[in-house]
């Protein structure tokens, strides 16, 4: 059966409407039946951005500083938390900054973290390179110093002392 | 490139059955998520923006098209091609639903074999993914990570070093990375197991999806499972978590079947040869039904029931062969459903006797 409204494609919305005791049926493709309003019954459609809409508000509930954040605007391209929250789309790379405070709590909830440990690009990623293996050689240090090996500390400071050169 | 010769071919790379596990895993896939430093993502970008993206993109996938190990390469602006050659990529898994849907300003770039694809301005700017047959998640991870790099040493890409790569969706931050292994589970459906084993990979934070078929009810019993965290670990450290997983996975299916084997041989020996003789011999066959029958055959031949006629590569290729989209393309012009029914019997008649 052919859809009664674009005559082209293939019905697959089938409904019966009794209205004033008149009965209508409706044959429609979801793409009429959509555009006609006839699947509001079905509410919203499932999908990611609206789970992640309930992480981001918290499933309705207000989490602190709600108020102030729904008025958060991305200056870069003008974003405001509020679309973030309702789609779960950031619209560049500036959002990250604008909304960093209340992203860090959904990134938590994501990810269970919020520090990046993977790749980092090879031609422009030189400087968080330099400043991952920092952080690495301080841990380091701090360990062989509790363990009092204090001509390994020596080295590692020596090299912590160049790394930080390179990052001036 | 000639994008026809894909697009008529029912084979790609991954259906080769000789990869690792390949009785259970199909593929494995690794997709990388990158944005471009200075546009607004594709979530926020008018027409114009889109247009400078591909340009950019455009002359860093010569880069790749030149590269020994990576190219060629072709790149196709998606409204130069039909809705029917958009939909027959969406059956090969190789562009999304959504990717296909709305092609203005969008591209997809895509090497001969289809082991590379990547998609541009798609939710994020670009979406390198790179595809295996069997289970071999770290041949995807180095093809994606070179095809990532080549794009790199000309694009700025989106990255902080706190947050690693920049996405528009919060859930791929960090690496912008999915892994995922596309199994045949029919064994642990029959078990009536498929549940409590999907219920435990989400504990450990991993996501399973079927294939074909909407909502709950998975056909054909293809499940998806990939990692649904991307930011923390390293890439090679959510592949390790997700190879572990899927190696457990891969155990637990092959339990069943033995089991199968050994408690219910006849009844599971009719089950299969049914499947097959519905396949060699039907005139009208939904997508659907097609779909049941193949994970039937599949197992057949998996368990050495079916020893001889049916390649396991003719089996993989009626994956992409049986979709409405391919049968379309094939015969030539648009089909009714019913038409398209008799289309598909006919073409899984021929695929079989071949």
């Amino acid at each position: 059966m052919v859809c009664q409204e674009c005559g082209k494609r293939p019905a697959t919305v089938h409904l019966t409407q009794i209205i004033n005791g008149q009965k209508r049926e409706l044959h429609l493709c979801e793409q009429c039946a959509r555009a006609r309003g006839e699947l509001g019954i079905m509410g919203e459609p499932f999908t990611i951005p609206t789970l992640l809409s309930s992480i981001i508000t918290d499933g309705g509930h207000t989490f602190p500083g709600a108020g102030q954040a729904a008025g958060l605007r991305c200056d870069r391209c003008g974003l405001t938390y509020a679309e973030f929250a309702r789609t779960g789309m950031l619209g560049c790379r500036h959002c990250y900054q604008a909304f960093e405070n209340q992203l860090d709590s959904v990134l938590r909830r994501l990810h269970g973290t919020i520090v990046h440990g993977g790749k980092v690009p090879s031609r422009t990623g030189e400087e968080a390179r330099v400043k991952r293996e920092l952080n690495r050689l301080q841990e380091e240090l701090a360990q062989v110093v509790i363990r009092e090996e204090y001509e390994k500390a020596a080295q590692i400071r020596d090299r912590i002392r160049e790394l930080e050169k390179k990052l001036q | 490139m000639n994008l026809d010769e894909v697009l008529y071919n029912s084979h790609t790379s991954w259906m080769d059955p000789s990869g690792p596990d390949s009785d259970v895993v199909l593929s494995a896939r690794v997709r990388l998520a990158r944005n471009l430093e200075d546009v607004v993502f594709p979530s926020r970008m008018e027409e114009e923006g889109a247009q400078r993206v591909l340009r950019m993109v455009e002359r860093a996938a010569e880069d790749l098209d030149r590269d020994p190990e990576l190219g060629p390469v072709g790149l196709f602006r998606l409204d130069d091609l039909s809705n029917l050659d958009r939909q027959v990529l969406v059956e090969k898994h190789l562009i999304s639903p959504h990717h296909a849907q709305q092609p203005r300003g969008r591209a997809v770039i895509l090497r001969q074999d289809e082991s590379l694809c990547i998609m541009v301005n798609e939710e994020d700017h670009l979406r390198i993914q790179s595809l295996t047959p069997g289970m071999q998640l770290d041949g995807a991870w180095r093809t994606a990570q070179a095809a990532d790099d080549v794009l790199e040493g000309r694009l700025n890409y989106a990255f902080c070093q706190r947050r690693g790569y920049l996405t528009t969706c919060p859930t791929n931050v960090g690496t912008g990375m999915r892994g995922s292994v596309m199994m045949h589970l029919p064994g642990l459906a029959m078990v009536g197991q498929a549940r409590q084993v999907f219920s435990a990979l989400g504990k450990l934070g991993l996501a399973v999806r079927g294939l074909y078929g909407e909502g709950s009810e998975a056909h054909g019993n293809i499940f998806q499972v990939s990692n649904q965290t991307s930011l923390g670990p390293s890439e090679e450290e959510i592949l390790r978590n997700l190879k572990a997983v899927s190696t457990q996975v891969i155990a637990h299916e092959r339990n069943a079947r033995r089991a199968l084997l050994s408690q219910t041989r006849l009844q599971l020996e009719d089950r299969v040869w049914r499947a097959y003789g519905i396949l060699l011999n039907a005139r009208v066959m939904s997508s659907e039904e097609a779909i049941k029958l193949w994970s039937d055959v599949r197992l057949g031949v998996d368990l050495g029931i079916i020893t001889e006629g049916v390649p396991v590569e003719a089996l993989n290729e009626l994956l992409v062969a049986t979709r409405p989209g391919y049968i379309q393309k094939v015969v030539g012009r648009d089909l009714e459903p019913a038409q398209r029914d008799a289309e598909r019997a006919a073409l899984i008649r021929h695929r079989l006797r071949r």
